[in-house]
Protein backbone atom coordinates (compact mmCIF):
# COMPACT_ATOMS: atom_id res chain seq x y z
CA UNK A 1 0.00 0.00 0.00
CA UNK A 2 1.37 3.08 -1.00
CA UNK A 3 0.42 6.40 1.22
CA UNK A 4 0.86 10.08 1.65
CA UNK A 5 0.71 11.24 5.00
CA UNK A 6 -0.06 14.98 6.02
CA UNK A 7 1.63 14.82 9.52
CA UNK A 8 1.75 18.35 12.00
CA UNK A 9 5.27 18.94 12.49
CA UNK A 10 5.65 21.23 15.48
CA UNK A 11 9.11 21.86 17.36
CA UNK A 12 8.00 22.62 20.66
CA UNK A 13 5.26 24.01 22.54
CA UNK A 14 6.27 27.27 21.72
CA UNK A 15 6.65 26.95 18.09
CA UNK A 16 4.44 27.34 15.48
CA UNK A 17 3.76 24.17 13.40
CA UNK A 18 2.97 23.53 10.15
CA UNK A 19 1.56 20.30 7.82
CA UNK A 20 4.58 18.67 6.23
CA UNK A 21 4.08 15.46 3.83
CA UNK A 22 5.39 11.86 4.66
CA UNK A 23 5.37 9.90 0.91
CA UNK A 24 5.26 6.23 2.65
CA UNK A 25 4.91 2.72 0.59
CA UNK A 26 5.00 -0.95 2.01
CA UNK A 27 2.48 -0.43 4.41
CA UNK A 28 0.53 -3.66 4.95
CA UNK A 29 -2.79 -4.28 5.67
CA UNK A 30 -2.01 -5.78 8.86
CA UNK A 31 -0.09 -3.11 10.34
CA UNK A 32 -1.53 -1.04 12.88
CA UNK A 33 -1.40 2.71 12.53
CA UNK A 34 0.94 3.52 15.41
CA UNK A 35 3.34 0.37 13.50
CA UNK A 36 3.12 2.51 10.03
CA UNK A 37 4.19 5.37 12.16
CA UNK A 38 6.80 3.34 13.44
CA UNK A 39 8.35 2.26 10.23
CA UNK A 40 7.86 5.83 8.57
CA UNK A 41 9.86 6.46 11.47
CA UNK A 42 12.22 4.30 11.11
CA UNK A 43 12.90 5.62 7.69
CA UNK A 44 13.51 9.36 8.66
CA UNK A 45 15.80 7.98 11.14
CA UNK A 46 17.83 6.18 8.21
CA UNK A 47 17.66 9.49 6.46
CA UNK A 48 19.08 11.03 9.00
CA UNK A 49 15.74 13.10 10.08
CA UNK A 50 14.28 13.91 13.16
CA UNK A 51 11.39 10.86 13.90
CA UNK A 52 7.46 11.86 14.40
CA UNK A 53 6.85 12.21 17.59
CA UNK A 54 3.43 10.76 19.10
CA UNK A 55 2.06 9.24 22.58
CA UNK A 56 1.88 5.40 22.97
CA UNK A 57 2.17 2.85 25.35
CA UNK A 58 0.62 -0.41 26.02
CA UNK A 59 -0.48 -0.65 22.31
CA UNK A 60 -3.54 -2.68 23.06
CA UNK A 61 -6.12 -0.51 23.90
CA UNK A 62 -6.22 0.17 27.66
CA UNK A 63 -3.71 2.77 28.59
CA UNK A 64 -5.21 5.80 26.90
CA UNK A 65 -2.22 6.94 25.89
CA UNK A 66 -2.03 7.14 22.23
CA UNK A 67 -4.45 10.05 20.44
CA UNK A 68 -4.01 11.29 17.05
CA UNK A 69 -6.71 12.97 15.06
CA UNK A 70 -6.78 11.13 12.09
CA UNK A 71 -8.24 11.92 8.83
CA UNK A 72 -10.71 14.72 10.98
CA UNK A 73 -11.72 12.15 13.51
CA UNK A 74 -9.79 11.01 16.64
CA UNK A 75 -8.39 7.44 16.88
CA UNK A 76 -9.26 7.17 13.25
CA UNK A 77 -12.63 6.11 11.35
CA UNK A 78 -13.28 2.86 13.24
CA UNK A 79 -15.65 2.71 15.91
CA UNK A 80 -14.81 1.36 20.04
CA UNK A 81 -10.84 1.23 19.02
CA UNK A 82 -8.23 3.47 20.07
CA UNK A 83 -5.59 4.44 17.30
CA UNK A 84 -2.90 1.71 18.28
CA UNK A 85 -5.98 -0.45 17.57
CA UNK A 86 -6.95 0.83 14.28
CA UNK A 87 -5.10 -1.23 11.22
CA UNK A 88 -3.91 -0.28 8.15
CA UNK A 89 -6.81 -2.18 6.23
CA UNK A 90 -8.81 0.68 6.95
CA UNK A 91 -7.35 2.53 4.13
CA UNK A 92 -6.74 2.04 0.51
CA UNK A 93 -3.96 1.85 -1.55
CA UNK A 94 -3.02 5.82 -2.60
CA UNK A 95 -4.91 7.25 -0.14
CA UNK A 96 -4.06 11.03 1.88
CA UNK A 97 -4.06 10.55 5.64
CA UNK A 98 -4.07 13.83 7.59
CA UNK A 99 -2.31 12.73 11.31
CA UNK A 100 -2.84 16.09 13.82
CA UNK A 101 -2.58 15.92 17.55
CA UNK A 102 -5.81 16.13 19.76
CA UNK A 103 -7.04 19.94 19.45
CA UNK A 104 -7.33 22.02 22.45
CA UNK A 105 -6.48 25.01 24.28
CA UNK A 106 -6.36 22.67 27.41
CA UNK A 107 -4.12 19.66 26.07
CA UNK A 108 -1.17 21.78 24.66
CA UNK A 109 1.08 20.17 22.16
CA UNK A 110 4.38 19.22 23.52
CA UNK A 111 6.12 18.43 20.33
CA UNK A 112 4.52 17.02 16.81
CA UNK A 113 1.56 14.66 18.00
CA UNK A 114 2.42 14.47 21.56
CA UNK A 115 0.15 16.48 23.93
CA UNK A 116 -0.50 17.39 27.40
CA UNK A 117 -3.15 16.02 29.43
CA UNK A 118 -2.04 16.96 32.01
CA UNK A 119 -5.46 18.89 32.66
CA UNK A 120 -7.34 15.72 33.02
CA UNK A 121 -5.57 14.65 35.69
CA UNK A 122 -6.25 18.20 37.90
CA UNK A 123 -9.47 17.33 36.89
CA UNK A 124 -9.14 13.93 38.93
CA UNK A 125 -7.41 15.35 40.97
CA UNK A 126 -9.64 17.49 42.46
CA UNK A 127 -12.66 15.18 43.45
CA UNK A 128 -12.23 11.41 41.45
CA UNK A 129 -11.60 9.54 44.84
CA UNK A 130 -13.48 8.22 47.46
CA UNK A 131 -12.90 8.51 51.30
CA UNK A 132 -12.45 5.23 53.22
CA UNK A 133 -11.86 4.68 57.00
CA UNK A 134 -9.01 2.48 57.13
CA UNK A 135 -8.15 2.56 61.02
CA UNK A 136 -9.85 -0.69 61.97
CA UNK A 137 -13.36 -0.11 61.41
CA UNK A 138 -12.91 -0.96 57.35
CA UNK A 139 -16.02 -2.55 55.31
CA UNK A 140 -15.01 -4.65 52.86
CA UNK A 141 -16.56 -3.40 49.12
CA UNK A 142 -17.57 -6.67 48.48
CA UNK A 143 -20.03 -7.14 51.43
CA UNK A 144 -21.90 -3.82 50.44
CA UNK A 145 -25.03 -4.77 48.42
CA UNK A 146 -25.76 -2.86 45.16
CA UNK A 147 -27.92 -3.15 42.46
CA UNK A 148 -26.71 -5.12 39.87
CA UNK A 149 -27.98 -2.30 37.20
CA UNK A 150 -25.94 0.54 39.46
CA UNK A 151 -22.87 -1.95 39.37
CA UNK A 152 -22.90 -1.99 35.95
CA UNK A 153 -23.75 1.57 35.00
CA UNK A 154 -21.00 2.39 37.23
CA UNK A 155 -18.45 -0.27 35.46
CA UNK A 156 -19.26 1.11 32.36
CA UNK A 157 -18.48 4.73 33.56
CA UNK A 158 -15.10 3.37 34.97
CA UNK A 159 -14.08 1.84 31.39
CA UNK A 160 -13.10 5.64 30.49
CA UNK A 161 -9.50 5.47 30.13
CA UNK A 162 -9.13 9.30 29.58
CA UNK A 163 -7.44 9.28 26.01
CA UNK A 164 -9.36 12.65 25.61
CA UNK A 165 -11.32 11.77 22.02
CA UNK A 166 -14.40 12.91 23.65
CA UNK A 167 -12.67 16.71 23.57
CA UNK A 168 -10.81 15.79 20.20
CA UNK A 169 -14.42 15.14 18.72
CA UNK A 170 -16.20 17.71 19.92
CA UNK A 171 -16.62 20.87 18.15
CA UNK A 172 -16.54 22.97 21.33
CA UNK A 173 -13.41 20.96 22.76
CA UNK A 174 -15.74 20.19 25.90
CA UNK A 175 -14.54 17.61 28.60
CA UNK A 176 -17.77 17.11 29.67
CA UNK A 177 -17.88 13.30 28.78
CA UNK A 178 -14.76 12.32 30.50
CA UNK A 179 -15.67 14.46 33.65
CA UNK A 180 -18.88 12.88 33.82
CA UNK A 181 -17.37 9.32 33.46
CA UNK A 182 -15.28 10.24 36.24
CA UNK A 183 -18.04 11.60 38.74
CA UNK A 184 -20.66 8.76 37.45
CA UNK A 185 -18.38 5.90 38.36
CA UNK A 186 -18.82 7.20 41.95
CA UNK A 187 -22.49 8.68 42.37
CA UNK A 188 -23.48 5.37 41.56
CA UNK A 189 -21.92 3.48 44.43
CA UNK A 190 -22.68 3.97 48.11
CA UNK A 191 -18.99 4.62 48.41
CA UNK A 192 -19.21 7.85 46.56
CA UNK A 193 -21.82 9.71 48.47
CA UNK A 194 -20.02 11.15 51.23
CA UNK A 195 -18.19 13.16 48.99
CA UNK A 196 -20.63 13.84 46.19
CA UNK A 197 -21.52 17.17 46.40
CA UNK A 198 -17.88 18.50 46.87
CA UNK A 199 -16.96 16.65 43.92
CA UNK A 200 -19.16 17.33 41.11
CA UNK A 201 -18.77 20.78 42.26
CA UNK A 202 -14.83 20.30 42.38
CA UNK A 203 -14.02 18.66 39.10
CA UNK A 204 -16.34 20.64 37.51
CA UNK A 205 -14.79 23.83 38.81
CA UNK A 206 -11.56 22.29 37.82
CA UNK A 207 -12.47 21.43 34.45
CA UNK A 208 -13.52 24.95 33.59
CA UNK A 209 -10.67 26.31 34.63
CA UNK A 210 -8.73 24.66 32.53
CA UNK A 211 -10.36 26.21 29.16
CA UNK A 212 -12.56 23.38 28.05
CA UNK A 213 -15.34 24.52 25.78
CA UNK A 214 -19.32 24.30 26.86
CA UNK A 215 -21.09 21.10 25.71
CA UNK A 216 -23.78 21.56 23.24
CA UNK A 217 -25.58 18.32 23.09
CA UNK A 218 -23.59 17.28 19.42
CA UNK A 219 -22.74 14.03 20.53
CA UNK A 220 -19.78 13.69 18.71
CA UNK A 221 -17.91 12.47 22.20
CA UNK A 222 -20.12 9.48 22.58
CA UNK A 223 -19.70 8.21 18.54
CA UNK A 224 -16.09 8.83 18.98
CA UNK A 225 -15.17 7.74 22.61
CA UNK A 226 -13.51 4.21 22.04
CA UNK A 227 -14.90 2.93 25.36
CA UNK A 228 -18.60 3.46 24.45
CA UNK A 229 -18.86 6.23 27.65
CA UNK A 230 -22.62 7.24 27.45
CA UNK A 231 -24.09 10.67 27.35
CA UNK A 232 -26.69 9.30 29.99
CA UNK A 233 -23.41 10.45 32.00
CA UNK A 234 -23.52 13.81 31.01
CA UNK A 235 -26.96 14.00 32.43
CA UNK A 236 -25.75 12.57 35.21
CA UNK A 237 -23.55 14.69 36.23
CA UNK A 238 -25.76 17.82 35.30
CA UNK A 239 -28.05 16.49 38.02
CA UNK A 240 -25.44 15.72 40.49
CA UNK A 241 -24.27 19.67 40.11
CA UNK A 242 -27.26 21.21 40.54
CA UNK A 243 -28.15 19.25 42.99
CA UNK A 244 -24.94 20.28 44.70
CA UNK A 245 -25.66 23.86 43.71
CA UNK A 246 -28.77 23.99 45.43
CA UNK A 247 -27.41 22.44 48.39
CA UNK A 248 -24.57 25.13 48.82
CA UNK B 1 -24.79 29.03 44.92
CA UNK B 2 -22.24 31.19 43.22
CA UNK B 3 -21.57 27.78 41.38
CA UNK B 4 -24.70 28.18 39.35
CA UNK B 5 -24.05 31.23 37.84
CA UNK B 6 -20.20 30.42 36.68
CA UNK B 7 -20.13 27.17 35.55
CA UNK B 8 -20.31 25.53 32.20
CA UNK B 9 -23.40 23.71 33.55
CA UNK B 10 -25.34 26.45 34.86
CA UNK B 11 -24.73 27.73 31.52
CA UNK B 12 -26.39 25.22 29.74
CA UNK B 13 -29.04 24.97 31.53
CA UNK B 14 -29.71 28.50 31.73
CA UNK B 15 -29.96 27.77 27.57
CA UNK B 16 -32.42 24.89 28.38
CA UNK B 17 -34.77 26.57 30.33
CA UNK B 18 -34.70 30.18 28.54
CA UNK B 19 -35.06 28.20 25.52
CA UNK B 20 -37.72 25.92 26.72
CA UNK B 21 -39.72 28.84 28.04
CA UNK B 22 -39.45 29.85 24.46
CA UNK B 23 -41.21 26.65 22.96
CA UNK B 24 -43.65 27.28 25.13
CA UNK B 25 -44.15 30.80 24.12
CA UNK B 26 -43.97 29.85 20.40
CA UNK B 27 -46.77 26.86 21.14
CA UNK B 28 -49.38 29.84 22.54
CA UNK B 29 -48.25 32.20 19.45
CA UNK B 30 -49.42 29.43 17.45
CA UNK B 31 -52.50 28.18 18.41
CA UNK B 32 -53.83 32.04 18.65
CA UNK B 33 -52.25 32.40 15.00
CA UNK B 34 -54.16 29.15 13.55
CA UNK B 35 -57.28 30.72 14.61
CA UNK B 36 -57.14 33.37 12.08
CA UNK B 37 -57.24 30.98 9.65
CA UNK B 38 -60.82 29.47 10.41
CA UNK B 39 -62.32 32.00 13.00
CA UNK B 40 -61.08 35.90 12.48
CA UNK B 41 -63.85 36.70 15.23
CA UNK B 42 -61.62 34.16 17.45
CA UNK B 43 -58.47 35.47 16.44
CA UNK B 44 -59.31 39.27 16.84
CA UNK B 45 -60.72 38.12 19.92
CA UNK B 46 -57.81 36.90 21.45
CA UNK B 47 -55.42 39.52 19.78
CA UNK B 48 -57.18 41.96 21.46
CA UNK B 49 -57.17 39.90 24.86
CA UNK B 50 -53.52 39.73 24.51
CA UNK B 51 -52.66 43.14 23.60
CA UNK B 52 -54.61 44.74 26.89
CA UNK B 53 -54.28 42.31 29.44
CA UNK B 54 -51.98 44.20 31.78
CA UNK B 55 -50.58 40.72 33.02
CA UNK B 56 -49.36 40.00 29.20
CA UNK B 57 -48.59 43.08 28.67
CA UNK B 58 -46.69 44.33 31.79
CA UNK B 59 -45.68 40.71 32.96
CA UNK B 60 -45.38 38.36 30.75
CA UNK B 61 -44.25 40.21 27.77
CA UNK B 62 -41.25 41.89 29.56
CA UNK B 63 -39.98 38.11 30.82
CA UNK B 64 -40.56 36.72 27.33
CA UNK B 65 -38.55 39.99 25.99
CA UNK B 66 -35.57 39.00 28.45
CA UNK B 67 -35.98 35.31 27.38
CA UNK B 68 -35.08 35.95 23.97
CA UNK B 69 -32.00 38.49 24.55
CA UNK B 70 -30.65 36.44 27.29
CA UNK B 71 -31.06 32.99 24.88
CA UNK B 72 -28.95 34.69 22.41
CA UNK B 73 -26.84 36.93 24.28
CA UNK B 74 -25.36 33.62 25.87
CA UNK B 75 -25.63 32.03 22.62
CA UNK B 76 -22.76 34.38 21.50
CA UNK B 77 -21.35 33.84 24.48
CA UNK B 78 -20.82 30.11 24.14
CA UNK B 79 -19.68 30.32 20.75
CA UNK B 80 -16.91 32.81 21.60
CA UNK B 81 -15.89 30.49 24.37
CA UNK B 82 -15.95 27.28 22.43
CA UNK B 83 -14.16 29.24 19.56
CA UNK B 84 -11.54 30.18 22.07
CA UNK B 85 -10.97 26.63 23.56
CA UNK B 86 -9.49 25.58 20.65
CA UNK B 87 -7.53 28.03 19.10
CA UNK B 88 -5.65 25.97 16.50
CA UNK B 89 -8.37 24.70 14.46
CA UNK B 90 -7.70 21.11 12.94
CA UNK B 91 -6.78 21.08 8.86
CA UNK B 92 -8.82 18.34 8.74
CA UNK B 93 -12.20 17.73 10.51
CA UNK B 94 -14.64 15.54 9.82
CA UNK B 95 -17.45 17.05 11.77
CA UNK B 96 -20.15 15.26 9.57
CA UNK B 97 -19.23 11.39 10.87
CA UNK B 98 -20.13 12.09 14.36
CA UNK B 99 -22.44 14.55 14.93
CA UNK B 100 -25.49 16.12 12.28
CA UNK B 101 -24.98 19.45 10.87
CA UNK B 102 -28.12 21.12 12.51
CA UNK B 103 -26.07 20.55 16.01
CA UNK B 104 -22.83 21.75 14.81
CA UNK B 105 -24.47 24.92 13.09
CA UNK B 106 -27.17 26.33 15.86
CA UNK B 107 -25.18 29.19 15.86
CA UNK B 108 -26.28 29.85 11.91
CA UNK B 109 -30.00 28.46 12.51
CA UNK B 110 -30.24 30.69 15.32
CA UNK B 111 -28.60 33.90 13.55
CA UNK B 112 -31.42 33.48 10.85
CA UNK B 113 -34.27 33.48 13.82
CA UNK B 114 -32.79 36.17 15.37
CA UNK B 115 -32.64 38.39 12.02
CA UNK B 116 -36.49 37.47 11.48
CA UNK B 117 -37.16 38.23 15.17
CA UNK B 118 -35.95 41.86 13.89
CA UNK B 119 -37.95 41.82 11.24
CA UNK B 120 -41.16 40.74 13.11
CA UNK B 121 -40.62 43.22 15.73
CA UNK B 122 -40.31 46.04 13.14
CA UNK B 123 -44.15 44.14 11.60
CA UNK B 124 -46.01 43.72 14.59
CA UNK B 125 -44.35 44.79 17.79
CA UNK B 126 -43.00 48.09 17.01
CA UNK B 127 -46.32 49.10 15.32
CA UNK B 128 -48.54 47.83 18.05
CA UNK B 129 -46.52 49.49 20.52
CA UNK B 130 -46.55 52.95 18.75
CA UNK B 131 -50.12 52.99 18.54
CA UNK B 132 -51.27 51.73 22.11
CA UNK B 133 -48.53 53.51 24.08
CA UNK B 134 -47.10 56.14 22.10
CA UNK B 135 -50.13 57.55 19.62
CA UNK B 136 -52.44 55.95 22.63
CA UNK B 137 -55.04 55.42 19.54
CA UNK B 138 -57.98 54.28 20.85
CA UNK B 139 -58.63 50.69 21.33
CA UNK B 140 -60.52 49.26 17.91
CA UNK B 141 -61.11 45.13 18.89
CA UNK B 142 -61.58 44.17 15.27
CA UNK B 143 -58.50 45.29 13.89
CA UNK B 144 -55.71 42.23 14.06
CA UNK B 145 -57.10 40.07 11.79
CA UNK B 146 -56.61 42.87 8.72
CA UNK B 147 -53.33 43.89 10.12
CA UNK B 148 -52.33 40.24 9.87
CA UNK B 149 -53.40 39.84 6.52
CA UNK B 150 -51.97 42.91 5.06
CA UNK B 151 -48.61 41.86 6.40
CA UNK B 152 -48.50 39.17 3.96
CA UNK B 153 -49.36 40.41 0.93
CA UNK B 154 -46.21 40.66 0.35
CA UNK B 155 -44.59 37.17 -1.58
CA UNK B 156 -41.04 38.92 -0.54
CA UNK B 157 -42.15 39.20 3.55
CA UNK B 158 -44.29 35.90 2.95
CA UNK B 159 -40.93 34.06 1.74
CA UNK B 160 -39.03 35.29 4.29
CA UNK B 161 -41.35 34.45 6.62
CA UNK B 162 -41.21 30.29 5.56
CA UNK B 163 -37.26 30.80 4.87
CA UNK B 164 -37.08 31.80 8.46
CA UNK B 165 -39.56 29.33 9.81
CA UNK B 166 -37.35 26.53 8.08
CA UNK B 167 -34.60 27.27 10.11
CA UNK B 168 -36.74 27.40 13.20
CA UNK B 169 -37.19 24.59 12.50
CA UNK B 170 -33.68 23.22 12.10
CA UNK B 171 -32.79 25.46 15.49
CA UNK B 172 -35.81 23.19 17.41
CA UNK B 173 -34.81 20.10 15.83
CA UNK B 174 -31.90 20.15 18.22
CA UNK B 175 -32.30 22.43 20.69
CA UNK B 176 -36.08 21.35 21.93
CA UNK B 177 -34.69 17.74 22.58
CA UNK B 178 -31.13 18.26 23.83
CA UNK B 179 -32.71 20.46 26.37
CA UNK B 180 -34.26 17.41 28.01
CA UNK B 181 -30.40 16.16 28.18
CA UNK B 182 -29.04 19.35 29.69
CA UNK B 183 -31.68 19.42 32.49
CA UNK B 184 -30.63 16.11 33.35
CA UNK B 185 -33.52 14.34 32.15
CA UNK B 186 -32.06 11.02 30.14
CA UNK B 187 -33.45 7.93 31.03
CA UNK B 188 -36.02 5.60 29.36
CA UNK B 189 -38.92 8.32 29.62
CA UNK B 190 -36.35 10.75 27.80
CA UNK B 191 -36.88 8.23 24.33
CA UNK B 192 -40.56 9.85 24.29
CA UNK B 193 -39.97 13.22 24.95
CA UNK B 194 -37.45 13.51 22.34
CA UNK B 195 -39.66 12.12 19.60
CA UNK B 196 -42.29 14.93 21.02
CA UNK B 197 -39.61 17.21 20.60
CA UNK B 198 -38.43 16.13 16.77
CA UNK B 199 -42.27 15.99 16.02
CA UNK B 200 -42.56 19.75 17.53
CA UNK B 201 -39.86 21.10 15.51
CA UNK B 202 -41.35 20.00 12.24
CA UNK B 203 -45.25 20.68 13.02
CA UNK B 204 -45.07 24.44 14.78
CA UNK B 205 -42.68 25.53 11.99
CA UNK B 206 -44.84 24.36 9.34
CA UNK B 207 -47.82 25.57 11.01
CA UNK B 208 -46.95 29.07 10.61
CA UNK B 209 -45.86 28.47 7.06
CA UNK B 210 -49.22 27.32 6.27
CA UNK B 211 -50.95 29.98 7.98
CA UNK B 212 -48.83 32.48 6.22
CA UNK B 213 -49.28 31.18 2.93
CA UNK B 214 -52.41 30.81 3.35
CA UNK B 215 -53.13 34.37 4.26
CA UNK B 216 -51.00 35.62 1.30
CA UNK B 217 -52.66 33.45 -1.41
CA UNK B 218 -56.51 34.06 -0.07
CA UNK B 219 -55.88 38.16 0.28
Amino acid sequence: MNLTLKIWRQKDARSKGKIVDYPISGVEGDMSFLEMLDMLNEGLIEKGEEPVVFDHDCREGICGSCSLQIDGEPHGPDRFVTTCQLHMRKFNDGDTIYIEPFRAKAFPVIKDLMIDRSSFDRIQQAGGFISVNTSGNTIDANAIPIRKEDADQAMDAATCIGCGACVAACKNASAMLFTSAKVSQFSLLPQGQVEATERVMAMVNQMDEEGFGNCTNTGACEIECPKGISLENIARMNREYLKASLKG
Amino acid sequence: MGGLIKSSIARKVAMALSGLFLVFFLLQHFSINFTSVFSPDLFNELSHFMGINPIVQFALQPILIFAVIFHFVMGFILELQNNRARAVKYAKYNGSANASWVSRNMIYSGLVVLAFLGLHFYDFWVPEIVYKYVEVNPEVPTRYYEELVHKFESPIRTGLYVLSFVFLALHLWHGFASSFQSVGFNNKYAVGATKFAKAFAILIPLGFVVIAVIHHFNH
